[in-house]
């Protein structure tokens, strides 16, 4: 019994003179958790985050980030633990891995009384962020669409190549269905290519050996893309169809300044969205602008006309 | 009543060893035939040779893996060493263009480097492995986790891309074709030729099976256990650069995403192929079904929509699970 009230009182002490040493520092931290680069998009995400977290401690001196990857959604939840506990952290810009296992671990970090950011993938339940950055899903969907149904003039028979199985798949998906909806435009079928060059590639070689005649490609994605370039070409049919990826990769946003035939257009999911949101946060603390609510970006066409706008040749996306 | 027993035993022997050899390839058949009836043009030509030049990867991994497994060992690294050793060569290639003129001469110098690369890695797996007396499951995850970050380092999260100018030279190594035969189909081929003849008719093939069916007893038959269990690592090295030498110009790029579950995927080959999973017999033929049959399983569920997109990975597993009973001959001793 005396043991262990002396052992809680050590700990008492302990956890004091933590405090304490935080204050001393006089830094405001921010800790920002993302996935770890398992797909393209992912890698342009880590990127941009590591840029960004440079630049705000360089030109912030009172400000000190903790950068950490995750590759999976418990392991994620284990940061966030390590971030509140061991960093004492005052805010948090965080791109979950999954919404659902995420919501309850983020809401902890809310309670222990840090400003949440929470980028791209929204949790199960409202209220819990005090800002949400993020891209917007439907809306890429229906800008392909409307850009698919233009070019085709609104007949034609395409195929769909899907992203990982995730609400963000779905979401692009519904959209762009609803969008082609009415017209005489007939999907062929869809498969998932998850996100991926090697999937895309096997998934169209497939598409081209079971459809005699395709139209055009909604690939998505823009690592998808790579892949079915590659498969078209390799089947001589170049001349039959082209494709429209998604995402804003600077080797198609190349081909698309460049006019090839094959990739017309592209729609902007920019991974830099991350940046958007560690500047912002930032923000809150050295700056009296206002910065909590929403803030949607844009999923614009990129053509051939504004492609040079949206070309980074340094990024490694 | 004896006679009767043992005759009865060793006709059961005869039997089930028919059907180690010949299991996987009726597996095989009957996979085809699935796959005509949902969709005809399983059949073309087009269709065929994208199966087999798909499969080119996973199965050359997989041959060295039916050395490395039949050894007893297990290589869980693979697909990870593939990736890095993609991503090194792509540097090298894109720095050697301010050095060299002649695309040849770049490439040659990247095959090189893969060369060596499969070797050094694979040398590294045996090394530590047997000098080190680790199991090689925890030496493999563990270099598998290094060889991972090492491309997600080197390309900075990111795809490293191999500059067009090369790409045009290199792209004949996957899509070229010598006597109507793709070239990945033709190393595949080779690989898997030189593969038997090692394990089946030579010393170093006999001492694998030796030490894969009881290591003191072939230590003490005067095998140098380590030495042999070294090489088979090596040798899956060597297949894996051989991999990465034709999947580079496929796409001309490397991410971290590069390879994932290769070796899962060389592992079930091997054992889809009848290899036994702990060890002392090696079956190069059966491997290179498996890894056909694995390919093919994708490529059938590519060609119909009758099964909804989620249950892929589900129907891969039955089938898989379904291939090898059938091989092992489970269904005949009810009980």
């Amino acid at each position: 019994m005396k043991l262990t009230g002396k052992l809680l009182g050590l700990a008492a002490a302990a956890a004091m003179s933590f405090a304490g040493s935080a204050v001393a520092a006089d830094k405001i931290k921010i800790g920002v958790s993302i996935p770890s680069a398992t797909h393209g998009w992912a890698g342009g995400l880590n990127y941009h985050a590591n840029v960004a977290v440079d630049r705000m401690e360089e030109l912030y001196p009172n400000i000190d980030m903790i950068l950490v990857t995750a590759a999976d959604a418990s392991a994620q939840a284990n940061d966030l633990e390590d971030l509140v506990s061991v960093h004492n952290i005052d805010a948090l810009v965080i791109l979950p891995f999954e919404s659902e296992p995420l919501t309850d671990p983020v809401r902890m970090v809310k309670q222990s009384g840090a400003f949440v950011t929470v980028v791209d993938r929204g949790l199960s339940q409202e209220g819990i962020e005090d800002l949400y950055v993020a891209g917007n899903n439907p809306e890429l969907g229906r800008v392909s669409a409307e850009f698919m149904k233009e070019k085709l003039g609104g007949k034609g028979d395409i195929v769909v190549l899907r992203g990982i199985p995730t609400v963000i798949d779905e979401e692009r998906v519904d959209a762009f269905m609803a969008g082609i909806e009415g017209t005489d435009i007939k999907v062929l079928d869809m498969k998932h290519a998850n996100w991926n060059r090697d999937d895309g590639f096997e998934v169209m070689q497939d598409f081209l050996s079971r459809f005699p005649k395709i139209d055009a490609v909604w690939a998505q994605d823009d690592d998808i893309a790579i892949g079915v370039i590659e498969a078209v070409k390799q089947a001589g049919r170049e001349d039959e169809l082209f494709i429209l990826g998604g995402a804003g990769m600077k080797d198609i946003i190349k081909r698309v300044m460049d006019g090839d035939r094959l990739v017309p257009a592209d729609v902007l999911y920019p991974p830099a969205m991350i940046a958007t949101a560690i500047e912002l946060t930032t923000l809150n603390y050295v700056s009296n602008a206002p910065v909590t609510g929403r803030f949607i970006l844009g999923a614009p066409l990129v053509t051939p006309e504004n492609a040079e706008n949206y070309y980074f040749p340094d990024s490694p996306f | 009543m004896q006679t009767l027993l043992r005759k009865k035993a060793s006709q059961a022997g005869t039997k089930a060893l028919d059907f180690k050899t010949w299991g996987p390839f009726l597996a095989l058949i009957a996979l085809m035939v699935l796959g005509t009836a949902l969709n005809t043009s399983f059949l073309s030509e087009g269709n065929i040779a994208n199966i087999l030049t798909r499969c080119a990867f996973i199965g050359i991994i997989a041959i060295g893996a039916t050395f490395v497994i039949t050894a007893g060992g297990i290589d869980l690294s693979v697909g990870a060493m593939a990736a890095v050793i993609s991503g090194v060569m792509i540097i090298l290639m894109n720095a050697l263009m301010t050095v060299f003129d002649s695309a040849s001469l770049i490439i040659a110098c990247g095959i090189a480097a893969s060369l060596v690369l499969g070797l050094l890695a694979g040398a590294v797996n045996g090394l530590v492995t047997t000098r080190g007396k680790i199991e090689a499951f925890i030496v493999t995850l563990g270099t598998m986790g290094i060889f991972r970050s090492l491309v997600t380092y080197f390309a900075d999260g990111g795809t490293l891309s191999l500059d067009f100018s090369i790409r045009g030279a290199y792209r004949p190594f996957y899509y070229g074709e010598v006597l109507g035969i793709p070239v990945p189909v033709l190393v595949f081929a080779v690989v898997a030729l030189a593969g038997w003849v090692i394990l089946n008719r030579t010393a170093f093939g006999r001492h694998c099976r030796a030490i894969g069916s009881n290591e003191a007893v072939a230590r003490y038959s005067a095998v140098q256990v380590n030495r042999v269990k070294t090489l088979t690592y090596i040798v899956q090295g060597l297949c894996v650069s051989l991999a990465t030498i034709i999947y580079v110009p496929r796409l001309g790029s490397a991410s971290s995403s590069t390879g994932v579950l290769w070796e899962l995927e060389a592992i079930a080959a091997v054992i889809i192929g009848g290899t036994v999973l702990k060890g002392g017999s090696g079956r190069i033929g059966g491997t290179v079904i498996g890894a056909i049959m694995l390919t093919m399983i994708g490529n059938i569920l590519n060609l119909t929509d009758l099964i909804s997109n989620y249950l892929n990975g589900a129907v891969q597993g039955v089938i898989i699970i379904v291939a090898v009973w059938l091989q092992r001959g489970g269904w005949k001793n009810k009980g």
